[in-house]
């Protein structure tokens, strides 16, 4: 295999997690909550996505239960923030430590057998030179990119429910006086990304590693709120950060395969600096939701 | 329409409303819950039981994950923070740096900024530190406060890049210091894998770590106290001191006001003549000195020598705290010492064989157990404040029909 495909695979595994969280924090930054703890649902989707398939011995199993992981740490935000009006930074910092505690915790106490997900070969593309076996010849849960995508897209432009949404995150109080439950449409879109960034945490043990490490999402859940930032909270956009920042991951492990002499240091960091850059450049031409991450309070103007 | 009517019903055709005032019998069927949640007993009896469940749920992790018993578990967390000198004393070392970090986080929530970066913050001003405390030379009285002057001014300079982010084009502060943490983690493993600037040279045969050499120890600060018994570092005064002055700064002078202004409405901040970048900014900025300040507490009075891995989460402990505290400096230390305490205890869990991350898992599952009881009283009485609007309004409603029918 050439280095680009190398690249060019590593740089799919990396994007689609990110690509897939982000399609949840977009649908909640869209509601008006800046939720940081996609870091502790993506952990708990990895934890519970590897003991899920190790548990029922199939990759299903394994996503179903990383997006229940991700959704119970939602439920437990989505509560506390939008409910009782906690400050979201508090309960989405405590929950990040929590969950980088609680699986740490239970990866040390549980051995769990390695499972990863089937390859699944798309007839006649995944022929195409250089770039057929890196993009299709994935396994196969990297797939589910091409439905969560649409149907993110779907829910928060083509659907009441979405309409609402938008309408709790750029004016609630005038979503309120017309009968919106504005808390109760944040929780909700909490829940959605949480069941998103889940998926997106159990897909890293399913798609890359096999099993779980300690603390193995390291700052990828701030990346994905990096990349609703990039994208201008469009879901276009978003996809574009998280392939970009995805990118840049993958640049970390193919210099390191091919043997170039590179400073590992900046690699690493590169998605941040690319996120902070972009961001000073574009911050006052794109277009947030007016409310987000200001806390609702009723009859307030 | 309603006023139309309403109208009408000023005009004479008036039915009187119906004796007693629904609303009130409201209040009094139900319990008058802004009277309970200003009651101690009650906010007390709230927050005992939440802890309780707290540790209830940690014990059972403990019962359900490992052979140890939780009871055992809590136990060794006792000794190893509360009980005896050496104890106590461990406990005040290990909550020092966080109350310096969350007195900075107090200085910035005050103007309603969220600096999510002090752990970065940290770790800049102790690299910097450290830098300092090797290359300087000179006695520990001179050299020990320019060592965390210049940690601070690391925190502060790191601190200021968001600032300027944000006040030049407009970055969000959350998430742009948020990313910073990461870029600063990357910067100080950087320089502690070079020999050139701050990893250690291993001597003869001795691998050399990624870690800078220890530094000199004339410039530990001075403990108090030996070490079976009671023994402090007095990194502790020093936050006592800092705590003392940023809470007259912020209470009792132009500055504070200014701040507090600022934090509550911008609006007018800007209408009377307050820079909301000068000030705002200026808070962001105090607020990593100070997390860099901690920093450099922390490299002179317990550790020594600085790692990648030196900051331990006390960044975000220090903010946590402060978010506990919102807006009353007087909250800090408790909080502050509670999360000492459950870090020093946590060093003794590994004579259980229970691994050391459950100590993350108990601090997080108290924090979320100290916000609930204010914010479920407030969540009861909105509840009731909404329900009494309804029957108002059923009231009002009621009223309107029965004039309609009148006239």
């Amino acid at each position: 295999m050439s280095d680009f495909s190398t690249f060019l695979g590593g740089a799919v595994r990396l994007s689609v997690p990110l690509a897939v969280a982000g399609c949840g924090e977009q649908v909640a930054e869209r509601s008006g909550t800046l939720n940081i703890s996609i870091e502790a649902m993506m952990l708990g989707g990895a934890f519970f996505g590897a003991l899920g398939a190790a548990v029922t011995g199939t990759t299903v199993g394994g996503l179903a239960f990383g997006m229940a992981a991700g959704l119970v740490v939602a439920i437990v935000h989505a509560n506390f923030s939008h409910r009782l009006t906690a400050n979201t930074f508090v309960v989405g910092l405590t929950l990040n430590s929590l969950l980088v505690g609680l699986t740490s915790f239970l990866n040390e106490t549980t051995d769990l057998d390695d499972h990863k997900a089937k390859v699944l070969e798309i007839p006649l593309l995944h022929r195409i030179p250089e770039i057929g076996g890196p993009v299709f010849g994935q396994r196969w849960p990297n797939y589910l990119i091409l439905v969560v995508i649409p149907l993110s897209w779907w829910i928060v432009n083509r659907t009441r429910w979405g309409l609402e949404l938008r309408a709790a995150g750029e004016d609630p109080q005038a979503a309120d006086v017309t009968g919106i439950d504005v808390e109760k449409r944040r929780r909700q879109a909490i829940y959605y990304c949480g069941l998103m960034s889940g998926l997106a945490g159990a897909l890293l043990p399913l798609l890359v590693t096999g099993n779980f490490n300690n603390n193995m999402t390291a700052g990828a859940g701030f990346l994905v709120n990096a990349a609703v930032i990039f994208g201008g909270w469009t879901l276009r956009g978003t996809m574009a950060g998280a392939a970009l920042f995805g990118g840049a991951k993958a640049m970390y492990v193919t210099v390191q395969a091919i043997g170039w002499k590179f400073n590992p240091q900046l690699l690493i960091a590169s998605p941040y600096l690319i996120a902070l850059v972009t961001m000073l450049l574009l911050a006052s031409r794109s277009k947030r939701p007016a409310a987000l991450a200001r806390q609702f309070e009723r009859g307030i103007t | 329409v309603r006023t139309l009517e309403r109208t009408g019903a000023a005009d004479g055709t008036e039915e009187p409303l119906a004796a007693s005032d629904p609303i009130d019998d409201y209040a009094e069927e139900g319990r008058d819950w802004g009277a309970i949640g200003r009651s101690l007993a009650v906010n007390v009896a709230l927050y005992i039981a939440t802890v309780a469940v707290a540790m209830f749920l940690g014990g059972l992790l403990v019962l359900i994950a490992t052979d140890a018993s939780p009871w055992d578990v809590y136990d060794a967390m006792f000794q190893g923070s509360l009980n005896g000198g050496a104890a106590i004393g461990l406990t005040l070392d290990r909550s020092t740096p966080t109350l310096i970090v969350a007195i900075g986080a107090l200085v910035a929530t005050r103007a309603s900024i969220t600096n999510l970066g002090p752990e970065g913050q940290l770790l800049v001003g102790a690299c910097v530190g450290t830098f300092v405390a090797l290359n300087v030379p000179g006695p520990g009285p001179v050299a020990i406060p320019i060592v965390i002057i210049c940690s601070a001014l690391g925190g502060a300079v790191w601190a200021s890049l968001a600032a300027v982010m944000r006040y030049t084009r407009g970055v969000d502060i959350v998430i742009s210091t948020l990313l910073l943490n990461f870029v600063a983690e990357q910067i100080v493993t950087w320089s502690v894998s070079r020999e050139y600037l701050l990893q250690e040279g291993g001597a003869g045969n001795t691998q050399s770590f990624t870690q800078s050499e220890r530094i000199p120890g004339d410039l530990h600060l001075p403990r108090l106290g030996t070490y079976p018994g009671f023994n402090i570092s007095t990194g502790l005064f020093v936050a006592l001191a800092l705590l003392a002055i940023v809470w007259v700064v912020l209470d009792r002078t132009r500055w504070g006001f200014r701040l507090k202004v600022l934090g509550q409405n911008p609006m007018t901040a800007r209408r009377v003549g307050i820079s909301v970048a000068v000030f705002g900014g200026g808070a962001l900025i105090a607020s990593g000195a100070l997390a860099g300040a901690a920093g450099g507490v922390m490299l002179t009075g317990t550790v020594f020598r600085f790692q990648p891995a030196f900051s331990q989460g006390v960044g975000f402990e220090g903010l946590l705290c402060a978010l506990i505290a919102r807006r009353r400096p007087g909250w800090l230390v408790p909080v502050a010492l509670l999360f000492g305490a459950l870090r020093a205890g946590g060093g003794y869990l590994s004579s259980t064989g229970v691994p050391g991350y459950f100590v993350d898992i108990v601090q997080a599952l108290i924090v979320l157990a100290t916000l609930f009881p204010p914010l479920f009283i407030d969540l009861v009485r909105r509840r009731r404040e909404h329900l009494r609007a309804r029957a108002a309004a059923q009231v009002d409603h009621g009223a309107t029909v029965a004039v309609g029918v009148a006239s």
